[in-house]
């Protein structure tokens, strides 16, 4: 096995994971900051649709996206107008479908951080002359430095070790879709046990240090 | 009062314990007490002032600018109304040192001019503080820096609520003679919510009474305080506060001679230079009253007086209103000793005066 084998699928999981922590900060922060403070009917409803998929089986998220990003889906029809590619089985195709898998590991981290600031912090800024829009980024972003911290690392986290809905969506293509988790499978499949230890080794070292790092800054955090 | 010295509000506001229901003008100057029982729905009135809360209905004319009104759907947010705010915790935001806690609201707020941040730091005595973080602060540190951080925007004025309410009578003691100081220089005027009658007696110049959601009594706070009608002002507390001017002081004995209107009083300590006007904050419970003016007492400050009025409520004693030349105060007796000394309205009575704490006006 050589390098190119072992450490393509590592690097194509890194950056799949990289790309959907990034974008699902960007999603999960107006979501996570509306459920925090609103007291609105809708708000089980949304609680309920972000929290899905962690009960759901990854095959039966893998299907529906499957379907509605596929060429003849809702969204995958727009996207190969847009693009002239189709969305499944491509990088792109990847990187939705693990935002929409991890969402709720962005969103639930985000929301604790956001209600434990409550809002007496805000409506200080508010007296103090801060819109607030202005009192969310001088004030709440930064008091809930340690909920991103959480959100970052279990999305990044829990990207990098998704399996089933990648085989669903993605396949299994060479630095396009074949992921960590998807070459360990393939190797199995084909008996080449030396390989998919090799593999399975370097994936269980680096989400042991993404979840060591952020232990260790929490605490750090804390006593100081 | 002029409109455009004052605060108008108007303000009903539902809530499951009580109903908000209040107008009022408030001077533009010195400090105004809003003094009530918890509950009785001074936070409420304070957080609709400040755009914290929207009540059902709601005016707000600060100096003839109208900030809020229901009627023609004027509405300024939180951050467009010009005030401060002191809560009664310090809410100082962790993730910034005092410095850049204290600039937060002056570089929010530029257009109300550069107000003097040496002066407030000074005044509020936080030099030393400066680099520290929030959470290296006391509770009596941090709710100076608190005061300084509301000042330091500029405001129309300054809300507070209850700000000694969450520290220990040490704490208190710390920060009162810096409210003292922020009332001598009278900068900037203050709505303060208290239900603590010597608070509200030391720091006022003007006092709104709310019970139950609405206004009871508003008014100067000498008159105020001797309302014996108002069950509020009638508690173990009780008292009024007079002016007095300082005349001489005696050296040998650590006293001070006071002028009043009603006659001249004896305060331990030194209370000022000559001519200089301070307040007096005398209790009830340090008052008594005898017919004829006792000739062998301990107390040095025996006043004639005359009976004003006399209320009496369930307990065993009796409040009595006194008029000591322009003066009222209130002494509290048993209901026993009115009826055997057949104390009556009009009657003349020499008022002994137990002690009396001073403050500067």
């Amino acid at each position: 096995m050589n390098a190119d084998t072992l450490f393509q699928p590592l690097l194509l999981s890194v950056q799949l994971a990289a790309i959907t922590t990034i974008v699902l900060m960007i999603i999960a922060t107006p979501i996570a900051w509306w459920l925090a403070q609103t007291s609105s009917r809708w708000k089980t409803l949304v609680q309920t649709t972000v929290a899905l998929p962690i009960v759901l089986p990854p095959t039966v998220m893998g299907f529906y996206l499957l379907i509605v990003l596929g060429p003849g889906g809702a969204i995958g029809s727009w996207w190969v107008e847009l693009t002239g590619n189709a969305l499944t089985f491509s990088f792109a195709g990847l990187v939705v479908a693990s935002c929409l898998y991890s969402l709720p590991f962005a969103v639930q981290p985000l929301v604790v951080g956001f209600e434990s600031l409550g809002q007496r912090n805000l409506e200080a800024a508010w007296t103090l002359g801060a819109s607030k829009i202005d009192a969310f980024f001088s004030v709440a972003l930064p008091l809930s430095v340690r909920g991103y911290l959480s959100a970052v690392v279990l999305s990044f986290a829990h990207t990098l070790g998704e399996f089933g809905v990648v085989l669903m969506v993605g396949g299994n293509i060479p630095g396009e879709t074949r992921v960590i988790s998807i070459a360990i499978y393939d190797q199995v499949e084909s008996l080449n046990y030396h390989a998919a230890h090799q593999l399975s080794a370097l994936l269980l070292v680096v989400a042991f240090i993404a979840l060591f790092s952020m232990f260790f800054v929490n605490r750090k955090w804390r006593t100081q | 009062m002029n409109a455009a010295s004052t605060v108008h509000v108007r303000y009903t506001l539902q809530r499951p314990e009580f109903t908000l229901d209040v107008e009022l003008d408030l001077p533009l100057r010195g400090i105004s007490g809003v003094f009530g029982a918890s509950g009785a729905g001074k936070t409420s009135l304070l957080r609709c002032i400040a755009g914290l809360e929207r009540p059902a209905t709601g005016k707000l004319v600060v100096a003839g600018d109208v900030w809020q009104d229901d009627e023609s759907n004027i509405w300024r947010a939180v951050h467009e109304r010009d005030i401060g705010y002191v809560f009664q915790e310090p809410r100082l935001f962790a993730h910034l040192d005092v410095r850049r806690n204290i600039e937060y609201g002056l570089r929010r707020r530029e257009h109300n001019g550069a107000p003097d941040i040496d002066h407030v730091i000074g005044l509020l005595g936080i030099e030393r503080l400066l680099g520290r973080k929030p959470d290296e602060l006391s509770g009596g540190e941090a709710q100076r820096v608190a005061i300084a951080r509301a000042l330091l925007c500029a405001p129309r004025f300054v809300l507070m609520d209850e700000p000694l309410a969450s520290l220990d009578q040490e704490r208190k003691e710390e920060i009162l003679p810096f409210l003292d100081r922020l009332h001598a220089e009278g900068d900037v005027p203050i709505i303060y919510v208290s239900h603590n009658i010597d608070e509200v007696s030391r720091l006022c110049d003007h006092l709104v009474v709310i019970d139950g959601g609405r206004v009871v009594a508003d008014g100067d706070v000498q008159s105020v305080l001797v309302r014996t009608d108002l069950p509020i002002l009638a508690g173990r507390e009780a008292g009024s506060v007079i002016q007095g001017a300082v005349e001489s002081y005696d050296d040998a004995d650590d006293l001070t001679g006071l002028r009043c209107s009603g006659g001249n009083l004896w305060v331990p300590g030194n209370a000022g230079q000559t001519g200089a006007t301070v307040r007096l904050r005398i209790r009830a419970s340090d008052v008594s009253l005898c017919r004829s003016r006792p000739d062998n007492s301990t107390i040095l400050n025996i006043v004639p007086a005359q009976v004003d009025a006399i209320e009496s409520d369930a307990g065993p004693s009796a409040l009595v209103r006194l008029a000591m030349g322009e003066d009222r105060i209130i002494a509290r007796v048993t209901r026993r000793s009115i009826r055997e000394l057949e104390l009556r309205e009009g009657d003349e009575v020499f008022a002994q005066i137990k002690s009396v704490a001073v403050r500067a006006p």
